[in-house]
């Protein structure tokens, strides 16, 4: 058998990947020791071009995208059932700004919501939506995720709310 | 028309038309306002340009005599200034939310930082043209700091170019900012060869 001699290429990877061990895994790890479920933060750019009080819809315009969703309680994680999200993207039938663009959908008793829309279409560099829940029991959240291809038909966002 | 001269300004034409024809007839351009369809273009226009000015401003392009070379370089330098404002603005007026938190670092997609970058960079680069004389600077001085400056340019144009998801073609878009890349380096090692080569000859 040949010693185990490492090259310095075979010593960088190994550190790296010990490095990326333990932060991710500390990452995970903490947060569920200190407060259970950890509520979901804002994301940056998330409430760009927000109209406030979307209306509850059937489906925003002709349809044909999915967005989909779950809302939850921070700490126990329980489900929210009856939260209002509301939603918005540029897609073929509008603009962000455009107030045609904006709706906004109930979440069900396991917590999970899902509207139909648009197809959504790459605007400043990225197919991307926005999503808010922005009412008075828990504090406001606003989620902007990215479609990793603009081919995508759904795109799904999860919140984990923190009582206000 | 020789064919050497011939074949390198068709060469030019085809890799700068062709992008632009590709964006031009891209999908994405049914969905957008016309202010937002010229800001995109300004910025493919402005991408492709900057093929063209290294190549100018080494004044090897056949047919041009190098003062002739230098003054369209001077003049699309200026028009690439008047370019990138026309690029912000219509992204600005088709969002303005977006715009604000890319001129202020805080967007969450790094491509706005990179062509924030690119933009004070070519304002930047335009202020000391046209200051360079009242400023003194020597034309060795001035050489070296434009192209520190156009090398910053280059590099977060096409980082910034190529992380946007948008009307230019994907392969089209990576053949000209190759073709963007390799015209800045390969005028840089030129004309450090022809200085090189003119200290020893002194």
């Amino acid at each position: 058998m040949t010693p185990y001699r490492p090259t310095r290429r075979a010593l960088v990877l190994t550190g790296a990947a010990a490095a990326a061990a333990v932060t991710t895994g500390g990452g995970l790890v903490t947060p569920a020791r200190a407060a259970g479920v950890a509520p979901t933060p804002s994301m940056r750019g998330g409430a760009n071009n927000y109209l406030p009080g979307a209306p509850i819809v059937e489906r925003i315009g002709g349809g044909g995208f999915w967005m989909s969703g779950t809302v939850r309680r921070a700490g126990d994680g329980a489900p929210l059932e009856g939260v209002r999200i509301q939603i918005w993207a540029h897609t073929t039938e509008g603009h962000e700004r455009d107030p045609h663009s904006h709706g906004a959908t109930l979440t069900r008793a396991d917590g999970a919501f899902r509207l139909e829309m648009p197809q959504i279409i790459p605007a400043f560099g990225q197919a991307h939506g926005h999503l808010a829940y922005d009412d008075p029991a828990f504090e406001t959240v606003f989620l902007r995720p990215v479609m990793s291809s603009p081919n995508d038909t759904s795109l799904s966002a999860d919140f984990v709310l923190k009582p206000a | 028309m020789p064919l050497r001269p011939f074949l390198i300004w068709l060469a030019l034409v085809v890799a700068i038309v062709g992008p632009l024809a590709i964006a031009a007839s891209s999908p994405l351009l049914a969905w957008r306002q016309p202010v937002y369809i010229i800001g995109g273009f300004a910025g493919v226009c402005g991408l492709a340009m900057l093929l063209l000015q290294p190549l100018l401003a080494s004044g090897r392009l056949p047919g041009l005599t190098l003062p002739v070379s230098r003054r369209i370089h001077r003049f699309l330098g200026a028009l690439l200034v008047a370019v990138v404002i026309v690029h912000v603005a219509g992204l600005w007026v088709t969002s303005p939310p977006d715009v604000i938190d890319a001129l202020t670092f805080a967007s969450p997609t790094p491509f706005s930082a990179w062509g924030v970058i690119a933009m004070w960079t070519i304002f930047l680069t335009g202020l000391i043209a046209a200051l360079r004389r009242r400023l003194r600077l020597s034309p060795r001085q001035w050489q070296w700091i434009h192209m520190a400056l156009a090398v910053v340019i280059v590099v977060s144009t096409i980082v910034h170019a190529l992380l946007i998801d948008g009307t230019m073609g994907t392969l089209s878009k990576a053949m000209l900012c190759a073709l963007v890349a390799g015209s800045a380096l390969w005028v840089m090692i030129d004309m450090k060869r022809r200085r090189s080569g003119k200290r020893r000859s002194r």
